[in-house]
């Protein structure tokens, strides 16, 4: 009788939210950040690695890794521009013209990339850098994004999950990650934000980025065209631009044009595009591109 | 530079050829100056024997031809050029790119080392062939600018000279503007 009257006498809603025990298991249960890679039986593996990839100091390394990127990202007022060219090279070797630079860092929207016009909930992350190391910890910030989601009924900020990924690529430091990434999203808490992150263990928030390659020729036309109050037209067609600048005279950018505009409602693709019919039509609609010419 | 010094800010480091040409140049200390005054001579040199002014195309041919032997001795010059000059007769303007290695390009907006990767995206969307004095020292502020904001080398300003059909001449600028990055 008494554990029925228990029963019906707690208070009406406790056991609508976490108990303290189980609160506890919950923060306790972030994986520790060993993964356990195999490392290889050499004293230091950031040299050993270097001498086999460095491209620059040896062209005969054995491995060489896809590299060479121009991706960017800029705020202003209507959200947030990101864009990416989509080659992929390994050494002199154009490995892929076709490579998605651009990756939704969310547990709803990972995978879909058709260009709509239905807002996507979630942040999204570029990828320069090695292409494995990118794709890899991307991946693995998207879970930590998504359990942070689950544990905390809310979307994580983009600045805890630019603290994910900083923290992570700072542990790892001297181990031979190669990655610079910029995550953009806009949450309640913060508005839009962006954030650079690399393997050094940098991490920035910021108005505009580039980073790869390419990123002086991109710099060169967003720095002189940028302007915080320009409208959702404008900023895109800039980004393209600016893109589509660091193709033409970076030789380890091109292919496509890669180009999302990140707003409250989440982010929207606005197409995969050959870099080759637009750099056409800016040349000869514009009269821009004035150095290209068959006159001898 | 010297070091970690700065020798000397407001150096000038041009050379006119003739009335309507003027020569830019940057590379190795001594190599530089060693080899610019060599073209100027020489270039002077056959005004004089042959009474005849040298067009653009022909002092960059000179030069370019020049560099191409040095490369082949054992102590090759180690400069790069930008060549401009106006041709008086046709009024037409000529540019000519020229590195170390002897390349000679005819281009309608150049720029040598660092500055390449950040001014030539900017040239290639605002330059087209027709604009004004005017619009184009706005270029040049635009790519100074951008020097200013991205290079992580405080080079002290610029000196600008406009070669135009009436001839050489520096024109002001300044140098003191700061550019803020967003």
């Amino acid at each position: 009788m008494d554990k029925l009257v228990a029963q019906y006498s707690r208070p009406q809603h406790q056991n609508e939210f976490y108990s303290e025990q189980e609160q506890q298991d919950l923060t306790e249960s972030v994986p520790p950040l060993s993964l356990k890679f195999a490392l290889p039986p050499v004293d230091n593996h950031a040299s050993f690695l270097r001498a086999m990839t460095d491209d620059l100091a040896n062209p005969s390394c054995p491995i060489k890794l896809a590299h060479g990127t121009t991706t960017l990202a800029f705020r202003f007022q209507g959200g947030i521009i990101v864009c990416t060219d989509s080659r992929a090279t390994a050494g002199n070797w154009i490995a892929s013209q076709t490579v998605k630079k651009v990756i939704p860092v969310s547990r709803l929207s990972r995978g879909e990339d058709k260009p709509t016009n239905e807002p996507t909930p979630g942040l999204l992350g570029t990828m320069a850098g090695g292409a494995a190391d990118c794709q890899y910890w991307l991946r693995y910030l998207s879970q930590q994004c998504t359990l942070h989601e689950i544990r905390h009924k809310r979307r994580i900020t983009v600045a805890a999950a630019s603290k994910i990924l900083a923290n992570l690529t700072y542990a790892y430091k001297g181990y031979g990650l190669s990655m610079g990434t910029m995550l953009a999203g806009v949450t309640p808490q913060e508005g839009p934000a962006l954030y650079y992150i690399d393997s050094d263990g940098t991490r920035l928030p910021g108005n505009l980025f580039c980073v790869g390659s390419g990123q002086t020729f991109a710099y060169g036309v967003l720095d002189a065209n940028y302007k915080y109050e320009m409208s959702e037209e404008e900023a895109l067609a800039l980004g393209r631009r600016a893109i589509l600048a660091a193709m033409h005279r970076d030789a380890y950018s091109g292919g496509f044009i890669n180009l999302y505009h990140v707003k409250e409602e989440g982010w929207v693709h606005h197409g995969f595009d050959d870099m080759n019919p637009i750099f056409w039509k800016t040349k000869l609609d514009n009269g821009e591109f004035s150095n290209v010419t068959s006159a001898l | 530079m010297r070091g970690p010094t700065i020798i000397k800010a407001e150096d000038d480091k041009t050379r006119s050829l003739n009335k309507h040409t003027l020569m830019a140049f940057s590379g190795e200390a001594g190599d530089t100056i060693q080899f610019a005054d060599y073209i100027q001579a020489n270039v002077q040199l056959y005004t004089m024997r042959n009474d005849t002014e040298l067009s653009t195309p022909a002092v960059g041919n000179f030069i370019r031809g020049e560099l191409a032997r040095s490369l082949r001795s054992r102590s090759p010059y180690t400069v790069n050029l930008l060549l401009g000059g106006v041709d008086p007769a046709t009024e037409k303007p000529h540019l000519y790119w020229i590195d170390y290695l002897a390349s000679l390009a005819p281009v309608p907006y150049a720029a040598h080392g660092y500055a390449q990767y950040y001014c030539l995206s900017l040239l290639d969307k605002h330059h087209n062939p027709n604009i004004s004095l005017e619009e184009g020292m706005k270029l040049l502020e635009m790519c100074t600018d951008e020097l200013k904001r991205r290079l992580p080398i405080d080079y002290k300003g610029v000196l600008v000279k406009v070669v135009t059909k009436d001839g050489v001449k520096e024109v002001d600028f300044d140098n003191d503007r700061i550019a803020r990055a967003a």
